[in-house]
């Protein structure tokens, strides 16, 4: 398809692929196994009524048919290494190769979680180095790094909030959720047996301190606060916030989905936060994987720490051990340490960084977005005029005259060689194109990003089928969503012969 | 800073578009009382060679290169090179959740891939494309069979994975969910007439291990008996993925929990790993975590997307099955890419081999202590009893660069010196042999006199 608009990307030929099943002829191998040192045994006879009599089907192939299978299908993908991948609150930044060299180091890819503290000493230096720094850029007091992801991180600091609030004699009712929240929020109130309570925001995108000050009472455990919000917006009366959630006995939870705004630059601690959660794979540049691994450390105050899942880890005359003797703590939420991998790297990521480039980091972040808010402002609409941080949130309402949803114009950014924005999120805003620049972009990428959403925006004037029919440059065009829930089809299965 | 892309002309061009005289306007939303007006105090910005040099130091100084004689939860089995050859592939390690499937297919292909292999390998009809990992996906399914069967009450066998069991407790606190636990007879397995007794109308789910804690591999249809013709779901949780390869499929399950680790995951001191949940096409609709989906575009060719979504928190906010959002899409392609390296054919030997190493250690370690719970099948692990406290053992071991068994007696202690031992491919025989010496130079008492279970 011709389009002068169009600069960043180009068509190319993608190599087609089926499944990795479909390749599968009987006697293909892509293995040899070892020698074996010791004396075979009968399978039959070790297990008895418990061995397998038929093998899983597993595919039959080659390695060289191995790597082309994957390597196909990775092309099929978007990636932060091709080019901005602007999804909102999702934080999609470079991710440094030295992160994963290290993490793949033999002492530390090969270390086994329950070798003994003497043999893993290294270990536990990077897990005790990673706690102080995170504690540091928090403002926090203590640390645990056990959670595997950010919905995981939020279940551990309201287990937090009912432990503390238990021992002062009364765990409370009701979790308090800004309308503008992740739903992992809400989830996780109820997952700790707690009863949501919605929170409006204000005009300006914030907490509307009269209705906080209305519905706090001795039954609300806490809030959990989005700060920068979803919106991209600092709540700057967060000082008041602690103040009418303290007065009244309450916690402030602090949901660090939009840390990226604020590391170097402001410290929850400093604001009266209690206990938050930090995203690695979003501040702290660990991979997103095509969905995880994550992970979500939670840090708190010290009126916390006693709570915190076992074991935490304690140092004695430069000796690093695991401490289990916490008769307080909440428990485990997860077997072993947590996502150590990604400890690794996000370690990494802040020794390449420093105090100064954490700050740089942070201006970047925040000045990409504001220029991109800048740029935009006037093609689409903003529906807060509330100045943005490292996120800005317009909508489709402009658009949506000549019947373009938010939905559509993402798919048209596919065309121009973009990964979407988050689309129709956050709920407090209708028809939601959610930008997070972060920043890893560089200026022309910014200026090709904008040039195409205001291309975009002049379509939608003068070809509105053009954006309702996008994506045309794909493999694929829109996918069948309501088919695919009617009636689920979740495996692969031969063909009946 | 060589991860941003600007000079400071750029910055200062970008701020004049956006009419601030300085960045810190920008940040004048934050109130000047909670602003930094300093630096972080944290080490100061490093080369790249000096990262490295710092993470070498610390490799060298965990049990780098000791042959690993201990599991429990987690498997040193080989894991080879086209794995992280492939996934270093930035469009596989830098991209989101699929969100868009038109620029998402490869992952959505990879994840169908592994959720088809997953079905056959446990013998379920459907599998989630992962969940953080084993212990989380098994109080995950303990919370699922719970939504099923509208009950309140769910028994754990003592032989589950301890630290699983802690984080079901810590799980199912709050969920109106109290938790009972079953014992192991003699022979490691779990006590039919104790859970026969056990269980109420009010049970929803019966959680066991196979193969268990001790490496004993549970009479899986056996137990399913006794939990179904009291209305209760069974709840399978495997740590050891490979055992699949070779021990009989929990077909009677309910729901399976698989810790699939084993199958091309680094061991990295116990994280990322990968959990997946699997089931009874029935009970779908109550499953946590993603799923996708086959279907069509609109030229009606093959394609993925992630569905059934209507179950997820983005959606269903304080109804959701879960507050899972991501789930380990990058180590489910370790998994994927593992499993058709070894394939049909690779993963039956593989676990031919565990066996028979186990097999081996079973006999070479036996001979200078007591093997415990005998007269039940097992997989790569087992236990053995010791003369002498386990921790000194593993403490002396690894100065020959062995990594021993996990001493049981913290959440054991009736089994005294006790200790589960694991051989799989990679150990050798002649670390088996080391460390069967190493008890023997101790053990000067003779074994079968001391080595008693204490009841």
């Amino acid at each position: 398809m011709k389009n002068d608009k169009i600069r960043k990307a180009s068509t190319h030929i993608s190599q087609n692929e089926g499944l990795i099943f479909e390749h599968s002829s009987t006697g293909k191998k892509a293995f040899r196994l070892r020698q074996l040192d010791v004396p075979t045994v009968d399978a039959a006879h070790e297990l008895g009524s418990a061995l397998r009599t038929e093998p899983a089907p597993l595919p039959e192939v080659s390695e060289p048919e191995i790597i082309r299978h994957f390597t196909r299908l990775s092309t099929w993908n978007y990636a932060v290494d091709h080019g901005m991948y602007p999804l909102g609150s999702c934080t999609m930044k470079y991710n440094p190769r030295v992160n994963e060299a290290v993490a793949r180091l033999d002492g530390i890819a090969g270390a086994h979680p329950y070798q003994r503290e003497e043999i893993s000493q290294g270990a536990l230096r990077i897990m005790k180095a990673l706690s102080d720094q995170l504690i540091e850029i928090t403002g926090m007091d203590a640390i645990t790094l056990q959670p595997a992801a950010g919905a995981h991180g939020e279940l551990t600091g309201i287990l937090l909030v009912r432990a503390y609030l238990e021992s002062q004699g009364n765990p409370r009712k009701k979790v308090l959720i800004p309308d503008s929240a992740h739903g992992t929020n809400p989830a996780t109130a109820a997952m700790v047996g707690y009863e949501v309570e919605n929170l409006r925001s204000d005009a300006r995108g914030m907490v509307d301190l009269a209705a906080l000050e209305a519905q706090m009472n001795d039954e609300v455990a806490g809030l959990m606060l989005t700060n920068p919000n979803t919106l991209g917006i600092f709540d700057e009366q967060i000082g008041k916030i602690a103040e009418i959630l303290h007065r009244k006995g309450g916690l402030l939870y602090m949901d660090g989905a939009n840390m990226n705004a604020l590391v170097a630059k402001a410290r929850p601690g400093d604001f009266g936060v209690d206990v938050m959660h930090l995203n690695l794979h979003k501040t702290f540049s660990t991979p997103h994987g095509g969905g995880g691994p994550g992970s979500g450390p939670v840090a708190c105050k010290r009126h916390l720490e006693p709570f915190l899942p076992k074991p935490v880890i304690a140092e004695s005359n430069g000796v690093l051990r695991l401490d289990y003797d916490r008769p307080q703590s909440i428990g485990r939420v997860r077997a072993f340490f947590g996502n150590f991998g990604m400890f690794v790297r996000a370690l990494a990521y802040i020794m390449a960084n420093g105090p100064d480039g954490l700050r740089q980091t942070t201006e970047d972040a925040v000045l990409n977005a504001n220029y991109v808010r800048k740029q935009l402002e006037g093609t689409f609409e903003l529906p807060y005029a509330t100045p943005t941080m490292h996120e800005v949130v317009f909508s489709d309402k402009l658009q949506s005259k000549a019947g373009l949803r938010t939905g559509d114009i993402a798919k048209r950014l596919i065309d121009y060689g973009f990964h979407p924005y988050t689309v129709s999120f956050p709920l407090v805003v209708n028809g939601a194109m959610m930008i997070e620049p972060t920043e890893s972009e560089p200026l022309e990428e910014l200026d090709l990003f904008i040039d195409a959403m205001k291309a975009i925006a002049q379509e939608a004037i003068e070809e509105p089928e053009l954006v309702k029919s996008a994506p045309h440059s794909t493999r694929l065009q829109r996918l069948d969503e309501t088919a695919a829930a009617r009636k689920p089809v979740l495996r692969w299965k031969p063909e009946e012969k | 800073m060589r991860y941003l892309p600007k000079s400071p002309a750029e910055r200062r061009q970008m701020l004049e578009t956006i009419g601030a005289g300085s960045i810190d306007e920008l940040f004048a939303p934050i109130p000047a009382e909670f602003r930094l007006n300093r630096d972080l105090n944290i080490p100061r910005q490093m080369a790249e060679s000096e990262i490295v040099d710092w993470f070498r130091a610390r490799a060298a100084e965990n049990g780098n290169g000791y042959q690993i004689l201990l599991g429990a939860g987690a498997y040193n089995h080989y894991r080879p090179l086209v794995i992280d050859s492939l996934i270093s592939r930035g469009e596989w390690f830098t991209a989101y959740t699929p969100y868009q499937p038109e620029i998402a297919q490869g992952t959505l292909q990879a994840i169908f891939e592994f959720q088809t292999m997953i079905c056959e390998l446990t013998g379920m009809e459907v599998a989630n494309a992962s969940m953080y990992d084993g212990s989380t996906g098994a109080a995950e399914a303990v919370m699922m069979a719970m939504r099923v069967t509208g009950r309140h009450h769910a028994i754990l066998a003592r032989s589950v994975h301890p630290e699983y069991r802690e984080v079901i407790a810590t799980y199912a606190k709050y969920q109106g969910l109290p938790l009972s636990e079953v014992a192991f007879g003699e022979n490691g397995r779990v006590d039919l007439a104790a859970l026969d007794a056990a269980i109420t109308d009010q049970t929803a789910c019966v959680l066991i291990q196979s193969p268990n804690f001790f490496g004993t591999i549970e009479d899986v249809a056996a137990i399913a008996g006794v939990v179904h013709a009291k209305g209760a779901l069974l709840v399978v949780s495997i740590a050891e993925a490979l055992s699949l390869a070779i021990v009989r499929p929990p077909v009677e399950a309910d729901i399976v929990s698989l810790e699939a680790q084993s199958f091309g995951v680094p061991l990295s001191y116990g994280g990322p790993y990968a959990g997946v949940i699997a089931t009874r096409e029935k009970f779908l609709r109550q499953i946590p975590g993603r799923l996708v989906g086959q279907t069509v575009d609109r030229e009606g060719k093959r394609g993925f997307v992630l569905t059934l979504s209507t179950r997820e928190q983005h959606i269903r906010r304080e109804k959701a099955t879960s507050n899972i959002c991501t789930n380990q899409a990058l180590v489910a392609l370790m998994v994927n890419i593992y499993l058709d390296v070894y394939g049909r054919e690779g993963l039956r030997g593989l676990a031919e081999q565990n066996l028979a190493k186990a097999a081996y250690a079973r006999k070479a370690l036996g001979a200078r202590g007591k093997v415990l719970f005998e007269g039940a099948p097992r997989f790569n692990e087992f236990v053995l009893q010791t003369a002498e406290e386990s921790g000194e053992l593993s403490h002396r071991l690894a100065g020959h660069g062995i990594v021993g068994g996990f001493p049981l007696r913290k959440f054991y202690p009736e089994l005294g010196n006790a200790s589960v031992w694991c051989a799989t491919e990679l150990t050798s025989r002649e670390a088996i042999d080391a460390a069967a010496d190493e008890i023997k130079a101790v053990g000067s008492v003779a074994a079968a006199d001391c080595c008693e279970v204490k009841k």
